[in-house]
């Protein structure tokens, strides 16, 4: 439990500590809003299919697996909701807590992870790996394979991302655990936070689009 | 547990809200665009509230929201922009209007 804490010295290029946290937390918007971008060339391949293709889209998405992509949505939103705790334990100075609650944004980012390589196991089975054992009997089997290949690009990359993350998170957990944060000390519990939930909001919309396109349908 | 601030947990409420509600509504047969549409509203909704509650950007100062604002900028530029190609072409040729390439036997791949 550890009070407000020395005052970090700002780096020689800050005024002030202030100033240097500001900086940290825009620095890290603007290296998101490159990832905006870097999943938006994606995006626009998958508008662009669905657009072009949309009975092929419908039924490749009644393949997808919505009982696992709904629980991992769920285990994501969680995850967002400890690491914002986390933060504001941070800001309390309330080191027990800031540990434990990064503690467990981790293992639900680790859960994520394993419910997806599930997943991807099951879709290995069923041949829908394109370039590897796409199989698929269907008059939309190409719309299908470009899908899945968008798929696999889709969540293949979010997933790296939930790992960089999950590392970023057990870091901070470590270095909570021996004091490294204080109530006026916690720039990079906050930036990784920032990283967390933008790679929550990228779930947010894959959701929709992965799993739940054609489920109205036959 | 002390000090859990109340907004979070109701933030975390309407965020599985939203999800049970996009989950439901995406079984239910609905004309045209409309299914892919509340589909992706319901994602905005859920965006805003992460953007606004968990990650307190509209507190956030000026410079960090154009930043943010810049990245949806140039996702606008970059939708917008291949529309004007995507959206004026037909994905099915009207005819043959190309040059024999020699190549022809490929054509009917898709």
């Amino acid at each position: 439990m550890s009070e407000a804490g020395p005052l970090p010295r700002p780096e020689p290029q800050y005024a002030t500590a202030g100033q240097q946290a500001e900086a940290a937390a825009f620095g890290m918007w603007v290296f998101l809003a490159t990832e905006i971008l870097f999943f938006g060339g994606l995006l626009l391949a998958y508008t662009w299919l669905r657009a072009s293709h949309p009975e092929g889209v419908a039924e490749a998405g009644r393949h997808t697996k919505v009982v696992i992509g709904s629980v991992n949505t769920l285990v994501l939103l969680t995850s967002s909701l400890t690491m914002a705790l986390a933060v504001h334990a941070a800001e309390q100075g309330r080191r027990k807590a800031l540990t434990r609650l990064l503690a467990v944004t981790a293992l639900l980012g680790l859960l994520f992870l394993g419910l997806k390589g599930y997943e991807y196991h099951g879709e290995w089975t069923e041949h829908l790996v394109p370039g590897l054992n796409f199989h698929e009997d269907s008059p939309h089997a190409r719309t299908i394979e470009l899908f899945y290949f968008l798929y696999f690009l889709l969540t293949g990359i979010h997933g790296i991302h939930v790992t960089i993350g999950i590392g970023l998170i057990a870091w901070l957990a470590l270095r909570a655990r021996h004091g490294a944060f204080s109530a006026r000390h916690y720039t990079p519990v906050e930036v990784t936070g920032l990283y967390w939930h933008f790679v929550d909001v990228v779930w947010i919309f894959l959701y929709p689009l992965i799993y739940l396109v054609g489920r109205s349908g036959p | 547990m002390t000090g859990i601030p109340r907004s979070y947990l109701f933030t975390w409420a309407a965020l599985v809200a939203l999800l049970a509600a996009t989950l439901g509504l995406a079984y239910v047969p609905m004309p045209g665009p409309l299914n892919i549409v509340l589909a992706l509203g319901i994602s905005v909704a859920k965006a805003l509230l992460v953007l606004a509650l968990f990650m307190k950007l509209f507190r956030a100062p000026a410079l960090t929201r154009a930043a943010a604002a810049a990245g949806l900028f140039w996702l606008a530029v970059l939708f917008a922009l291949s529309a004007t190609d995507y959206l004026t072409r037909k994905v099915d040729p009207v005819g043959d209007l190309s040059a024999p390439t020699g190549r022809e036997h490929r054509s009917g791949d898709r």
